[in-house]
């Protein structure tokens, strides 16, 4: 049987650009049609905005790769309404164990604090992944938009320019030459969009290499993550077992620095090693292998004039708390509002930089959470290591020790403390939905706060009195009016009243707060709108 | 924020002394390395300030 990621999904297709006279100039291109640029360009043409995608290939990610979405990126995907179809397909989980050599010292449960409409985690095979984001793409043209995704476009060359960008497009019937009033650099961790232009990625090189491979089996191994330092099938190293959809397993092998890829990936080289961990009597088939090895580094700017760098192509982390595609769709949520209000003249060129610093931020916090996972899981040096093992043997008999085990610290969303677009917090409420905040969940009536947020800058007033809807520097700002007797569960007052009796928290299109009052006052709201637009604000 | 003692705190401590040796005798090397490791992993835990941590890992260097 064909496998989905084997087969042609966007098959090249002869585009009028090809045939034009002189290069078309379009609003935005992204390069790269994995789970970010399929994010942005989604993200964009629910706001209007004409987006052409180019890709090097025609079809989705080989393999499981990125494996497990957390709870923010699933919120993302429903406000971009195709997060119910991940979850439908994916695999819940919360539950793991932790082994130490032959013994199994731990068991954990990350159950989610209640009151959300998404799990903490599901596990998708990111081809599953992409293929929604496709489907998505494919309803969103039906409906008019203007998604122009190219199959086996490949841009061999980059010209930048103070108001727009050039490129030259390979395609299996030669070459052509389009424009861009933004470029969205979406094409991974070895961007060559990055190479073409000269761009810096500085950061920690690890020399360790990890065996991944895809097994599909009926086995009873309960819906866990299963986490092995030490294993006796993979002595010195260590090993992660999990559970995807449609009866696959993600196995991830540590195989150390100092080994022939070539050699490591063949079947007759893995499957010895496999039978090792899953026993003689396991029938399984190899659906997908390969080899990686990994940096923790980033780009000092993500912005460079009118190209935009997101996902790994702007940031790369270690593989141990699943931040590379998460922080990705991040990256999709905080720039695809702001370029699409600049672009309108909605908002100044500034606004952009605010993408820089906020989700540079998020990437120097996911660096280090997995660069500090990737030192317990593969110990550096000889003390490294002796503490590494003392944490583990006493994990199994004292609680203390348990939180020190780090086999990856799954990926949370970051808050934007500090960023220019914040107002000063005016209220005195919980910490959790400060000004920079992502906006947690609560239960609303029959449904979650978050489905009623939308994707435009909204008012969130709880008990306040505030009209309907004001208008702020062109943008008409919509007012959810809730109050705590639409709140049984107590969840909205914990998470957006704290001690207050009312609040009215400014929220950005991505679903953050921009700034939260105790009562309505136009004149601070209209003052926070146009700090949260990057807009000089008098103080 | 606490102060690490650095004053002498231990009753009779040469017979503190003569058990950390007794916890170490007979094992090899590598063995004393982990008990010592799980030994500061205890005592880190027991003392839980951090900054009271930080002062002793600046105090040991």
């Amino acid at each position: 049987m064909t496998k989905i990621f084997e087969t042609a999904l966007y098959p090249y297709a002869r585009s009028a650009d090809q045939d034009a006279a002189i290069p078309v100039r379009h609003p935005v291109v992204i390069i790269g049609a994995g789970p970010v640029g399929l994010t942005i360009a989604i993200d964009l043409a629910h706001k209007g905005v004409p987006v052409v995608v180019l890709d090097d290939n025609d079809r989705v990610s080989s393999g499981s790769r990125a494996i497990c979405f957390a709870k923010r990126p699933l919120e993302i995907l429903d406000r971009l309404g195709c997060g119910q179809p991940m979850v439908d397909k994916g695999v819940v989980w919360n539950k793991g164990k932790v082994f130490f050599g032959d013994r199994r010292i731990y068991e954990f449960n990350l159950q989610p604090e209640d009151g959300h409409q998404r799990p903490a985690f599901i596990n998708l095979q990111q081809y599953y992944f992409e293929l929604h984001l496709l489907e998505r793409i494919r309803d969103l043209q039906a409906e008019g938009k203007q998604i122009d995704l190219r199959g086996e476009n490949k841009v061999s060359a980059v010209g930048t320019h103070d108001d727009h960008v050039t490129l030259e497009v390979d395609t299996p019937e030669g070459p052509y030459n389009v424009e861009a009033d933004w470029l969205i650099a979406c094409d991974g961790a070895g961007s060559p969009t990055r190479r073409m232009l000269g761009l810096d990625f500085v950061g920690r090189v690890f020399e360790d290499n990890f065996l991944i491979a895809d097994v599909v089996m009926q086995a009873d191994f309960p819906t866990e993550r299963w986490f092995w330092f030490d294993p006796a099938f993979n002595k010195g190293q260590s090993a992660l077992l999990h559970k995807q959809p449609d009866g696959v397993w993600r196995i991830d092998l540590q195989l150390g620095w100092d080994i022939d890829k070539a050699e490591e990936k063949k079947p007759e080289n893995v499957i010895p090693r496999l039978k090792a961990m899953l026993g003689e009597e396991v029938h399984f088939e190899l659906e997908w292998v390969s080899i990686y090895t990994f940096q923790c580094r980033r780009m000092e700017q993500f912005r460079h004039g009118r190209v935009l760098f997101a996902g790994d192509s702007a940031h790369q982390v270690s593989p141990f708390g699943a931040r590379g595609a998460n922080s990705g769709v991040q990256d999709a949520d905080n720039l695809a509002w702001k370029l699409a209000l600049v672009i309108d003249g909605t908002a100044p060129v500034a606004l952009l930089d605010s993408y820089d610093t906020e989700r540079a931020h998020g990437a120097d916090e996911n660096i280090l959470n997995s660069t500090r996972s990737t030192d317990f899981i593969t110990p550096k040096s000889e003390a490294s290591r002796i503490f590494r093992d003392a944490v583990l043997d006493l994990s199994e008999k004292y609680a203390f020790a348990r939180p020190l085990v780090n086999s990856g610290r799954l990926s949370v969303p970051c808050t934007y403390d500090g960023s220019a677009l914040n107002s000063a917090d005016a209220l005195d409420g919980p910490a959790r939905s400060r000004p920079g905040s992502p906006c947690p969940d609560a239960p609303i009536g029959d449904g979650f706060l978050l489905s009623r947020l939308g994707q435009d800058f909204v008012l969130l007033t709880i008990d306040a009195e505030a009209p309907d809807k004001i208008e702020a520097e062109g943008i008409q700002v919509r007012n959810i009016a809730l109050s705590v007797a639409d709140d049984p569960s107590g969840q909205l007052k914990a998470r957006y009243l704290g001690d207050c009796d009312s609040a009215v928290y400014l929220i950005r299109p991505d679903q953050h707060v921009a700034a939260r009052f105790p009562a309505f006052d136009k004149d601070r709201i209209a003052r926070a709108v146009r700090r949260a637009l990057g807009m000089e604000v008098e103080p | 924020m606490s102060a690490l003692n650095l004053d002498p705190n231990i009753d009779r401590p040469d017979d503190l002394y003569a058990d950390l040796l007794a916890a170490h005798e007979g094992l090899t090397k590598d063995e004393s390395d982990a008990l010592n490791a799980r030994l500061i992993l205890i005592l880190a835990n027991h003392i839980g300030d951090r900054d009271v941590l930080k002062q002793a890992l600046a105090a040991a260097k």
